[in-house]
């Protein structure tokens, strides 16, 4: 997994609350057996309306999602984490997450910063006045910066540690067979079992 | 100071625990199905990982699968190719596979608890959000990304951090046509979609110890959409009843020894919630949604709200934009919306409780000429079961289509699909926009208001139909 320390690309003002992955993409996308591919499905619904954001050629290629609350709701489909990467985002900032979706963001080494919605609407301000304007995400600091707009960014410190040295979760794990093999051992045996 | 239900099952998996770390919790059962697992099983093959117990996974195909022609191959090649790819993985794997056509295949919810493999105590994990269904055995069961279904067949653990509780306390006695349905989207119009974010909701009171496994499931099921992590109901003698005698239920010795670790999991006394909701029960109606989340939603008998009568600034706007997805008036009575489709299914109301209600509502009637009324069993046993109890037979003489077990119009990844601007009444759990198939309109209702509708072709309940001729 890549490293993250800080990013800096343009930022992409998504002036929605609650997201849900269904918008981010919908389930017709998520037929594919492969781990790429999925840029074509993030927010199809909306894709075809021609004043959504992502059709603003200065947005296009933004890396930094400024979305509203409760972003990503709904289904725990990953898809919705790899559409956002394969499209080219690096991190999404919103003032509330859902759980699954922080959860797979973290996993995929796609960050998401928890920003108060007051420093959002401010951010949303200056990326619409300026479309195309930077972001800056400092996940060192816990700081987002945005031209005079410098705000602190929530992130636990286990997420941050693992994020910034590009750790995957698995190879963690399995430092610790020892102690799943103990546990194992001390299972009672009335737990079902779907082998017989 | 006492401890939840969950914390009691949350502590009771504790494999490692290291200061500022997550915890590394053991995972009972691993349920799979194959739309989540394919990159998790490509990601094993890449490392060249094995899946670390077989023999505590189950996977059943669902999503993908439709529900008539079952015997033909999959027309839509993308779902084929994913169905291929879980049949391959599981085979190379060593993973136990119910395929489309096998008499234990049906959604991977309906499935679990019907072979006696969701039982009390348990952890419970399926790359599915609404795995929290399974929680209405007193088990911690959750939905998880792809990842984490890799994590788990590597590893059979996964770390993570403590939910927080929230007590939700229904009191009193549910009224006549109001059931499991209509208290959770009560309970989900009441704390919001994110109400529950963090937190395993332990549903609790009077009124939920008279309902049986199958609405216990309805609830639990649809913890997610309040945006919980799980939701859970302590076993009881109703549970240990559901569980006897079921394939993978507990024999003997090893049934007496589950049972008396099963009466310990039950909320403490003195343990505190940190969060509690009250409901109350006698004051439920029948509920339906008119919004495209499933926060949306207000008795039966009540108005589409006007978007200008919320406090919040974002709740105006979002029930503007769901009005208008919804081609809604408001201030309309819920009781005037025709639908186009009826669908009775899905991991919610999919079970045979649920068919038994909706035929006992419909038996000796005709559906309304404007409706399209689909039922569609959550699996292929509660197909067989209904069939043995004749009602296949009630639900085709009254115009339905009766279907075979699958995910089907819940959402739209099979050939059972709304049209755009179709509009449906719904057992299902998700409301959002495109979830019935693009354009697609939903409203969430109960089995006994879904099928009331497809009498009269408008949102209605069984108290508003005539007797039946």
């Amino acid at each position: 997994m890549e490293k993250f320390i800080r990013h800096t690309g343009v930022g992409v003002p998504l002036r929605r609350s609650n997201v849900d992955t269904d918008q981010i993409i919908p389930a017709v996308y998520l037929k594919r057996v492969t781990r790429t591919g999925f840029e074509d499905g993030l927010f199809a619904a909306w894709r075809g309306d021609e004043t959504f954001v992502l059709n603003n050629e200065a947005f296009a290629s933004g890396s930094v999602l400024v979305a509203g609350p409760d972003f990503g709701t709904g289904s725990s489909r990953e898809h919705a984490v790899w559409a956002l990467k394969d499209y080219g985002f690096k991190a999404v900032l919103s003032s509330r997450f859902a759980d699954i979706f922080r959860g797979n963001s973290g996993k995929q080494g796609l960050l998401t910063g928890q920003l108060s919605q007051d420093d959002i609407e401010l951010i949303w301000k200056a990326l619409e006045n300026v479309p195309g304007t930077e972001v800056t995400v400092d996940l060192d600091q816990r700081v987002v910066t945005c031209g005079e707009i410098v705000a602190p960014m929530q992130v636990d410190d286990y997420t941050r540690w693992r994020l910034m040295e590009g750790l995957d979760d698995i190879g963690l794990t399995l430092r610790h067979t020892d102690a799943i093999d103990d546990f194992e051992t001390a299972r009672a045996s009335h737990k079902p079992r779907t082998l017989v | 100071m006492g401890k939840t239900l969950a914390e009691k099952v949350w502590d009771a998996h504790v494999v490692r625990r290291a200061e500022g770390e997550p915890d590394l919790l053991y995972i009972d059962l691993h349920l799979v199905h194959e739309v989540t697992s394919p990159q998790a099983f490509d990601g094993l093959r890449l490392a060249g990982r094995p899946v670390r117990r077989p023999d505590l996974t189950l996977a059943t195909e669902d999503h993908n699968t439709p529900t008539v022609d079952i015997d033909q191959p999959i027309a839509d090649l993308t779902s084929r190719t994913q169905i291929e790819t879980l049949r391959r993985n599981c085979q190379e794997f060593g993973v136990r596979l119910h395929s489309l056509g096998d008499a234990e295949q049906g959604i991977v919810h309906v499935v679990g608890p019907q072979l006696g493999l969701t039982q009390p105590g348990l952890t419970v994990v399926c790359g599915d959000s609404h795995t929290s269904t399974h929680g209405a055995f007193g088990a911690l069961a959750f939905g998880i990304g792809t990842s984490e279904v890799e994590h788990v067949l590597a590893t059979q653990t996964l770390p993570l951090r403590p939910f927080k509780t929230m007590a939700i306390n229904v009191e009193g006695t549910l009224g006549p046509g109001v059931t499991a349905k209509d208290i959770i989207l009560a309970v989900i119009a009441k704390i919001g979609t994110g109400g529950g974010q963090g937190y395993v909701l332990e549903y609790r009171g009077s009124a939920l110890a008279g309902l049986s496994m199958e609405a216990r499931m309805t609830i639990c099921n649809m913890s997610i959409e309040a945006g919980a992590r799980a939701g859970m109901i302590a076993p009881d003698d109703t549970t240990f009843a559901y569980i006897d005698g079921r394939p993978h239920a507990p024999k003997g010795k090893e049934w007496d020894a589950a049972l008396e670790y099963w009466r310990t999991l039950y909320t403490d006394d003195d343990a505190v919630f940190d969060a509690e909701v009250s409901i109350d029960a006698d004051a439920l109606e029948p509920f339906v949604t008119w919004g495209t989340n499933p926060g949306q939603g207000l008795p039966l008998s009540a108005s589409v709200p006007d978007p200008d009568s919320f406090a919040d600034e974002s709740e105006k706007a979002a029930a503007r934009r769901a009005l208008e997805y919804m081609a809604l008036e408001a201030g309309t009575p819920l009781r005037d919306i025709a639908v186009d489709t009826v669908f009775i299914g899905s991991c919610t109301n999919g079970r045979i409780e649920d068919l038994r209600a909706a035929a006992a509502v419909v038996k000796g009637r005709k559906k309304a000429d404007t409706v399209r009324v689909l039922v569609v069993p959550g699996s292929a046993k509660v197909r067989l079961q209904a069939e043995q109890e004749g009602l296949d037979e009630v639900f085709t003489a009254f115009g339905a289509e009766w279907r075979h077990a699958g995910c089907s119009m819940c959402l739209g990844m099979n050939p059972d699909q709304l049209a755009p601007g179709e509009r449906s009444a719904s057992t299902s759990n998700r409301n959002f926009e495109g979830r019935q198939g693009k354009g697609g309109r939903t409203h969430l209702v109960s089995p006994l208001v879904a099928a009331a509708t497809s009498v009269r072709g408008t949102l209605s309940s069984p108290a508003d139909l005539e007797p039946a001729g």
